[in-house]
């Protein structure tokens, strides 16, 4: 089963004795899988003592909204490579709605998962309490809180330092001055990269101003795309693109854009100037590795999405944005990279300049 | 800029009309289905649906307009599930209106998903491009506005009249509103009141269709999931508002368009001062009041939410 639609759809109550019927059936099919993993188990043991050390590990994953969207698209993206190459089994389960969170979570426990990959932004206290009734199995889940004992490891795109960089290419490249920005949610993980891009325009552009909305929904792009139109009304000639909707107001309108998050520039050739890009990579593969040589610590992953790990990268389209400032931009990657410089970590909701 | 400037911009009342006219087909088709005496609160799981086919027949290659037919299609068919089991059969029109808002939904998602398993970001289709209107394009101001506009904002206004015109001149409009009102006056005069009520449920919902359609083909050029957020239920609550007339449902929509519109816009100009969340309830509270005033004097067709059972009484 690769998501859980099938599920939603006999969600509804009056089918629930069908569900019975159906975790019936699960339990006998377990029953037996159990079975037969015991009996291979043993033939393992008995035939070739050292087989059992490279089997891949069984990973799911949790999503709270479908894996197209951006954020957990790179997490989908750093599993299934691992996948490609052997390392784990990946299963995930999306658009779960964040009531059912814990269900689902338990159900992958209880299936003998050993690293379960999620979000708990809604449920922080619940997930970690489900983690701590299942101590075998690693959990790495992102969060905006810390992680906890004795299995609960966090992350989360803290990737501040590109956002500060595409900042600094904005603000030379702003004429009007005024900057949009449309966001989803002012959650500390958006609030945080926008401040970072705030700062860095700032840093080249003393007199940049910026304008801000929120469109409180992950998946709205009309939505997004008004809010990006009535900024160009009010002046924006760069959009902070958070959202899907925004670049495609600023093609229409002709106006260029910096992107987040992931790569959309052949989708918007000419109008996106620069991203700033998450990679989950670093961040998984230490987890993977970590669980498989069993050492795996309930702790904070995030600065596994810093640049300097390759968490994090800065993405330029040469033929936008004028040489000197690839000069530069690339000079202050060069520090942050080095150690020298420390991007600003500001989670407050970020408010228009009045 | 002043923010009673914004209410003279011709960019800002465009705004308002593209983020109608979703509601407009919305409305008009809740308007359609109530009229007749049923209720359909299946309308976002049809939004949704509407949403999902018509961007998908287009992306098959169907066609803009062969997307609207199927997105109508879809929608028509979700009306007459939710008509048999309303009208002859005399179903909770709430229970089986929610049922098919939840049925409809995840189907929506479980075709997409099934069609698109393995994909980044949904594919893209050429949408609705703003129709350039001899005339009309050319008026100062309202030219500006409404060359802003695509086929599909200038269908549903179109609709708008048609609507009217059905409903108030023409006999198939006598006996749509009388099967509403009185379901027995229209059986004492031989016509079909399942017929009739379960045609306009099917016609209304296909309207709900093309107005999801309209945020897939016209507002934006994809599906996403999640992406309707609302919308349909807002249309429930402005047919009230509207007192179940063409007119009216085309001043609500409108209305709630203009207030969304300045709410993007007020978060931008002072949100500074006020969290963003107070602007985003705007539209909403605004609604409600609306609806708070509009009520008092509505005119609830007789026999809504009543079954009507052959042989009866």
């Amino acid at each position: 089963m690769k998501n859980d639609w099938g599920a939603r759809l006999l969600g509804a109550a009056l089918i629930a004795h069908l569900a019975d019927w159906n975790r019936q059936m699960s339990e006998a099919l377990r029953l037996t899988r159990r079975a037969c993993v015991l009996a291979f188990a043993w033939a393992l043991i008995v035939l070739s003592p050292a087989a059992g050390a490279q089997e891949p590990l069984a990973v799911a994953a949790i999503y709270t909204v479908p894996v197209e969207q951006q954020w957990v698209s790179r997490i989908d993206l750093a599993l299934d490579e691992a996948a490609e190459r052997g390392d784990i089994t990946y299963v995930f389960s999306e658009n779960v709605a964040n009531t059912d969170y814990e269900r689902v979570m338990r159900e992958y426990a209880e299936q003998g998962m050993d690293l379960i990959v999620g979000e708990a932004f809604a449920v922080e206290r619940a997930a970690r309490e489900v983690a701590a009734d299942y101590p075998d199995t690693a959990f790495l889940m992102g969060s905006s809180f810390g992680p906890s004992q004795p299995n609960f490891a966090v992350f989360d795109n803290w990737i501040h330092e590109p956002s500060y960089l595409t900042g600094m290419v904005a603000g030379h490249a702003t004429e009007s001055d005024v900057i949009g920005m449309v966001g989803g949610y002012a959650i500390p993980e958006v609030n945080r990269l926008m401040h970072a891009f705030m700062d860095g325009a700032r840093s080249v552009n003393p007199d940049v101003t910026f304008l801000v909305s929120f469109i409180n929904s992950w998946y709205d792009p009309p939505k997004a795309k008004e809010a990006a139109f009535a900024m160009m009304d009010a002046g924006a000639d760069i959009m902070y693109a958070e959202r899907f909707g925004v670049a495609d107001a600023a093609v229409e309108r002709d106006v260029r854009a910096i992107g987040n998050v992931i790569d959309t520039a052949d989708q918007y050739p000419g109008t996106i100037m620069a991203s700033a890009i998450w990679h989950m990579e670093p961040t998984i593969d230490r987890a993977i590795e970590a669980v498989r040589e069993g050492r795996f610590e309930p702790i904070d992953y995030g600065q596994f999405s810093f640049m300097s790990f390759g968490g994090g990268s800065l993405i330029v389209d040469e033929e936008l944005v004028p040489a000197e400032v690839v000069e530069e931009v690339r000079a202050k990657q060069d520090e942050i990279l080095g150690g020298f410089f420390r991007v600003n970590v500001n989670d407050e909701e970020p408010v228009s300049d009045g | 800029m002043e923010v009673l400037d914004i209410l003279i911009q011709a960019n800002f009342w465009a705004a308002a009309v593209r983020i109608a006219t979703p509601l407009v087909f919305g409305v008009l088709g809740a308007l359609l289905c109530e009229r007749a005496g049923v209720l359909n609160l299946g309308i976002e799981g049809i939004f949704t649906a509407g949403a999902m086919a018509g961007w998908m027949a287009v992306w098959l290659g169907a066609g803009l307009w062969g997307g609207v037919l199927v997105a109508a299609l879809t929608g028509a068919g979700f009306g007459l599930l939710h008509g048999v089991l309303t009208v002859p059969l005399g179903l909770s029109q709430h229970v089986t209106g929610l049922a098919i808002t939840l049925f409809a939904t995840s189907l929506a998602y479980f075709t997409y998903r099934t069609a698109l398993p393995d994909i980044a970001t949904p594919p893209r289709i050429e949408p609705f491009r703003p129709l350039d209107v001899p005339i009309l394009s050319d008026l100062p101001f309202i030219g500006a506005v409404l060359g802003q506009q695509t086929a599909l904002t200038w269908l549903a206004l179109v609709l708008v009249l048609v609507v009217w015109w059905m409903l108030n001149r023409t006999p198939l409009g006598l006996a749509l509103r009388a099967v509403g009102d009185a379901p027995e006056a229209v059986d004492a005069q031989g016509l079909s009141v399942y017929g009739l009520r379960i045609g306009a449920v099917c016609a209304g919902s296909a309207l709900m269709a093309v107005g999801g359609a309209f945020l897939t083909m016209s507002a934006f050029d994809a599906f996403f999931f999640e992406m309707v957020n609302g919308r349909g239920w807002i249309c429930i609550a402005l047919v009230i508002f509207a007192s179940w007339q063409p007119g009216k449902a085309l001043l609500g929509a409108l209305l709630f368009g203009a207030f969304d519109a300045f709410q993007v816009r007020l978060q931008t100009e002072v949100g500074a001062v006020v969290p963003s969340q107070v602007f985003l309830m705007v539209p909403y509270v605004l609604s409600i009041l609306a609806l708070i005033i509009a009520a008092r004097r509505a005119d609830y067709p007789r026999a809504l939410l009543q079954p009507w059972f052959k042989g009866q009484r």
